[in-house]
């Protein structure tokens, strides 16, 4: 076995220095009748090539020859070279979490440098060192709101991402929690006048996405103002944080969590992501996670340290603010290098080509007869399209033009039936934002029901 | 005295600055391709809630951004390093191959909303990891959506509560042993149970009496590690969980430890109803400076329709599709379908080494604890003193006499080159030091590392105010963690 | 240092100086240095309830968190602010400026189950003899 050091005379030296005889002494305290008889019945084992075949042969069961305007919480981005190049350092991705301070100065700094980052995009003051991901990170934020408020009732948008609430109902769903979801109005906005029906002495946040799961972008100051008026926290989520460097941050928001997978870190079927959550400055004893922070050594030269430790499950036990024991280091890591790549021009130049491109499409879809963009307000990368019939056979004709052309809507909100989320960023040329406006056109006034479309795909690609 | 190292040479990159104060306005690390459809204005769009700046941004070439994170990860300590013994935590060698094939285009790009028919590659490597760990765990039914151990361990205690539910009272409390992890009150607390400590006997292990006394109707089941954070097997195993399953219970297995047993006994069979795995401890995973990790749960038949939603399904004509239909699960715990990444990882670790290579493995971790417990009991002592399996623990006890812990002692095995093994615990042993070489260190590095120790413990002996101030030779000295919990700087200012 | 006899103890190293209807509590100095550097203190808030023999706040040290336990049974009705900048208070003058909080309390005969400071330090040592 390729990655085991002893030989087998190694082996029989050190059972000689322990005192046995047979390596199934090694067991002696293990009850024979609890022992496995036999072998697992697993494949292998592999030789490297065997196990590059094997993967290569999956990966090609894939979408990779698709254009991808699928977004909904998960973004293609174009990833620099060098911050694959940098995460293949085996000082980084080969390291414990860093409870040794002095031989882990490396992870501490880029830690505390994505928590500074994560403070400058999000506006807040402070920023942990990372949360599984967006799901579970606003799931922490509204666990640290009850905390903070003494109060049981969460109000949430209906627009935070499904997924998101689904995560969020499994953890208070046996605490007597009580969550109550607002309604999005005509425009796609969360709808004021039912958020302030929804809200009530006993709500400890409302939690709001933006930009939310249709695409659209909130008004947060009005909101904020009306929830602190209630004594509740607010709560701002965001899963596309690209947007941050066009929109002004939140900083109205008590916390502000999300997801950082956008800043160069693989999409990958949904993991390993990076979630984030950053709050006010008084308000870091009750944050999730871990955190680092800046001291001196004896001789007074700057280094870091994990730090107010004592909220956490290793030293609270029971008591611990949260169970989260790992972080995401390695993906922060990545959007470490990816944000220090980019800087803010290059930030801002990519936020700007991702708004023009989505809304060159826009434009271009809603130009079918038969579709519509329902939703009025702003929207970043990512809005809705009212597919001009039957969005799902519109979908298949879409991937035979070797398109993925969004996610129908109606697997999570019934009413938005045919209803597509479409996310455009960088990675789709015009030439296929093209294709797929054609297909738009081609499809208006077909009845797909009837008919079987024509399928011209040399037609398609001579755009 | 003769290995005592006083200073090691300076390094050139030890004065690498913050990134923010290496920023200088009007640079970047990329240049983007010229946009290629007309450009819309986003001030216009956004009118007031346009941003303008983003306050402090860096701003740095791509040559800085690669030397900065080049000089910081030399002030990191890895596997790839050396020797990384610390206990509980099972710090192996992460294989090379495991990362690249994780990134093949195909499985790194794939959109978790991509169409199931497209998916398939990546369905297949979940549905086959999943059943490589039941098998391993003697489990029938395997979930990989948790993102780490602990979000394993809620997921499996929430399905307790909702199987417990179901036959008519969920109950209050679950029994955790006092040499648990954290994690474990933690978790429990969080899936709305209350916590019941249970002593633990002489030999450091359940105390069948106790257990007996506390395992009431009131309580939902036993959470325990084995073998536990002594690492030392539960004999009394079967005994065990009969006396949990008698009483109503469910008992939860913290595979935390899974190094010591694969291939040589298998929870399913030794009484566990549930459990999680560490991808990143057991199967190779890395660790990534903390995280990310993956916690699958693992479960018998009668707890599969409480797994969280979707579950990944193969169809008979050898297609793999997600149900998302599933009325009895706990729901949902993460978005998508956990760490995809880390499941490729450990699917191309448990290939290469098939059943034999994974049984040798768990051999040799075992071989290697144990040769480190017999090459330094007689300088260290040994608080339970047994055959240990993938860990053992001594304490400090007789270094204490001269003023010196186990932090300390970790402290100045940093200057002989290795990582620390874990200080502290487990809770029950004072002054704990314990020890994982797992499989991965060869007879040469253990020599070292026992050589190290003993000559560490001769330091104390005759100077221990040398020892107290150490290391002495990493880029920062000991730093000031009290002055940095009292008033937290957790961000870079201008 | 020695232990002001003004002051009535716990078992759980923590005091209380009863003035009135109201009792001052702190926790002593063989408490504060058990704990080592004290980095954060939790405290109730003016109006809770607390109940003599239960937790009502917790001091963080770096590696650890200890429970503080009410002495006494009662209302709060302060807490020492200046602990929140100041957390080191506790260890510097844990009897006097490091005080906890103030409780108004509900049963003044509880009071009389506490140790005087000779019986306290006799309880010290004897905690101490192996």
């Amino acid at each position: 076995m390729r990655y085991l050091p002893h030989s087998p005379q190694d082996r029989s030296e050190m059972l000689a220095a322990i005192g046995l005889h047979s390596k199934d002494e090694l067991f002696a305290q293990i009850p024979e009748s609890l022992k496995l008889r036999g072998d697992l019945k697993l494949p292998g084992p592999l030789s490297e090539p065997e196990i590059v075949e094997f993967f290569q042969a999956a990966a090609a069961r894939s979408s990779r020859e698709y254009v991808s305007l699928l977004g909904a919480g998960a973004y293609s981005h174009y990833r620099p070279v060098a911050v694959e190049a940098l995460l293949a350092r085996g000082e980084f991705f080969t390291a414990y979490t860093p409870y040794q301070a002095e031989i882990a100065q490396g992870t501490l700094q880029a830690l505390f440098e994505f928590q500074t980052l994560i403070t400058q995009l999000t506006g807040m003051e402070a920023a942990n060192a990372s949360l599984y991901d967006g799901s579970t990170a606003t799931t922490e934020a509204a666990l640290m709101a009850m905390r903070l408020t003494r109060r049981n009732q969460l109000v949430v948008a209906r627009t935070v991402h499904p997924e998101y609430r689904q995560v969020l109902a499994t953890y208070v769903g046996h605490q007597g929690t009580r969550v109550t979801e607002v309604p999005w109005s005509a425009s796609g906005e969360l709808d004021r006048r039912e958020l302030e029906a929804a809200v009530n002495p006993e709500t400890a946040a409302v939690i709001v996405q933006s930009p939310n799961f249709l695409g659209v972008m909130e008004r947060m100051g009005e909101i904020a103002e009306f929830v602190h008026r209630n004594a509740a926290l607010l709560i701002v989520a965001i899963t596309e944080p690209l947007s941050l460097a066009l929109v002004k941050p939140p900083a109205e928001a008590d916390i502000v969590c999300g997801e950082a997978q956008s800043f160069g870190v693989p999409v990958a079927f949904g993991g390993p992501y990076v979630g984030f959550l950053a709050t006010r400055e008084k308000f870091i004893r009750q944050m999730p996670g871990r955190l680092v922070g800046q001291t001196q050594d004896t001789e007074g030269r700057r280094g870091f340290v994990l730090t107010l430790a004592a909220r956490e499950q290793h030293i609270r036990r029971e008591k611990a603010t949260s169970n989260i024991c790992t972080n995401q280091s390695l993906c922060a890591l990545a959007a470490t290098i990816y944000l220090c790549l980019l800087g803010e021009k290059g930030l801002k130049a990519l936020a700007e080509q991702n708004f023009s491109k989505a809304h060159y499409t826009a434009r271009q879809l809603a130009r079918a007869p038969g579709a519509s963009l329902p939703f009025a307000a702003a929207f970043f990368n990512e809005f809705v399209v009212r597919a001009p019939g039957d969005a799902e056979a519109l979908l298949a004709e879409l991937q035979r033009e070797k398109i993925l052309g969004g996610v129908h809507l109606r697997r999570f909100y019934p009413e938005l039936e045919d209803h597509l989320l479409v996310c455009v960023t960088e990675t789709a040329d015009r030439g296929a934002l093209d294709r797929m406006a054609r297909v738009y056109a081609r499809w208006a006034g077909h009845s797909p029901a009837l008919e079987t479309p024509a399928r011209d795909s040399t037609t398609a690609k001579a755009g | 005295m003769k290995n005592r190292i006083r200073t090691a040479r300076p390094h050139v990159n030890r004065n690498e600055a913050l990134i923010f104060e290496r920023s200088t306005p009007g640079k970047r690390g990329v240049d983007l391709p010229p946009l290629d459809v007309p450009p819309a204005s986003p001030r216009e769009a956004l009118g007031d809630s346009y941003r303008e700046a983003i306050e402090g941004f860096p701003e740095v070439s791509e040559l800085e951004v690669v030397r900065h994170f080049t000089r910081l990860s030399t002030w990191n300590y890895g596997v790839d390093t050396g020797l990384y013994p610390l206990g509980s935590c099972t710090m192996k060698y992460n294989p090379r191959v495991n990362e690249a094939v994780a990134r093949l285009e195909g499985l790194a790009s794939d959109h978790p909303y991509a169409p199931e028919p497209l998916a398939q590659g990546c369905l297949e490597v979940l549905h086959e990891t999943a059943r490589c760990l039941a098998e391993i765990s003697g489990m029938d039914a395997v979930s990989l959506q948790p993102a780490a151990g602990a979000q394993g361990e809620l997921t499996g205690i929430l399905m307790m509560r909702a199987c417990l539910a179901e036959r008519g009272n969920p109950r209050q409390y679950i029994l955790i042993p006092d040499s648990a992890h954290g994690t474990n009150p933690a978790s429990v607390t969080i899936s709305g149970y209350q916590i019941r400590n249970l002593k633990s006997n002489e030999r450091g292990c359940i105390d069948l009496a106790e257990l007996s006394r506390a395992m009431t109707g009131e309580v939902a089941g036993l959470m325990l590690t084995n073998p536990n954070t002594l690492g030392i097997f539960e004999t009394q195993m079967r005994e065990i969980s009969d006396l949990v399953h008698a009483r109503g219970g469910l008992v939860y297995m913290d595979g935390a430890n899974m190094n010591a047993l694969i291939g040589v006994a298998r929870p399913a069979d030794f009484g566990a109803d549930l459990m999680h795995l560490n991808l990143h401890k057991t199967f190779t995973t890395p660790h990534g400076g903390g995280g990310p990790g993956s916690g699958p749960v693992a479960v018998k038949t009668f707890l599969e329709p409480y797994l969280p939603s979707p579950t990944i399904e193969k169809l008979s004509d050898g297609s793999f599709r997600l149900n998302h239909d599933r009325p009895k699960s706990v729901g949902r715990v993460r978005a998508f379908y956990g760490n995809f990444g880390m499941a490729v990882r450990a699917l191309a670790y448990i290939l290469a080494n098939g059943a034999e290579g994974l049984r040798q493995t768990t051999e040799d971790a075992v071989l290697n604890a144990n040769y480190v417990l017999a090459r330094l009991r007689d300088v260290y002592d040994v608080p339970y003193d047994q055959p240990c399996l993938h860990e053992c623990v001594l304490s400090d006890r007789r270094q204490a006499a001269r003023g010196v812990r186990t932090g300390d002692i970790a402290k100045r095995l940093i200057d002989y080159g290795f990582h620390p093994y874990t200080t502290s615990f487990p809770l029950i042993v004072h002054g704990a030091m314990m020890i994982e070489p797992t499989e991965s260190a060869s007879q040469d590095e253990l020599d070292e590392f026992i050589e190290a120790l003993r000559s560490i413990a001769e330091e104390i002996e005759e100077d221990p105010g040398f020892v107290l101030k150490a290391p002495h030779t990493t880029r920062v000295a000991r730093l000031d963690e009290v002055g940095a919990a009292r008033k937290p700087i957790l961000r870079w200012k201008p | 240092m020695s232990y002001p006899t003004e002051l009535l103890y716990t078992k759980d190293h923590e005091w209380v100086r009863v003035e009135g209807e109201v009792g001052t509590v702190g926790i002593t100095d063989y408490a504060q240095k058990e704990l080592g550097d004290i980095v954060f203190v939790e405290l109730p808030r003016p109006g809770d309830a607390v109940t003599a023999g239960e937790s009502f706040g917790t001091l963080e040290s770096v590696k650890a968190v200890s429970d503080v336990f009410a002495p006494v049974t009662g209302t709060v009705e302060a807490v020492n602010a200046k602990l929140q900048d100041q957390p080191e208070m506790v260890n510097a003058d844990p009897h006097g400026q490091g005080w906890l909080m103030r409780v108004r309390l509900a049963n003044r005969a509880e009071t009389e189950k506490l140790m005087l400071a000779d019986t306290y330090e006799t309880y010290l040592q004897e905690a101490k003899a192996p």
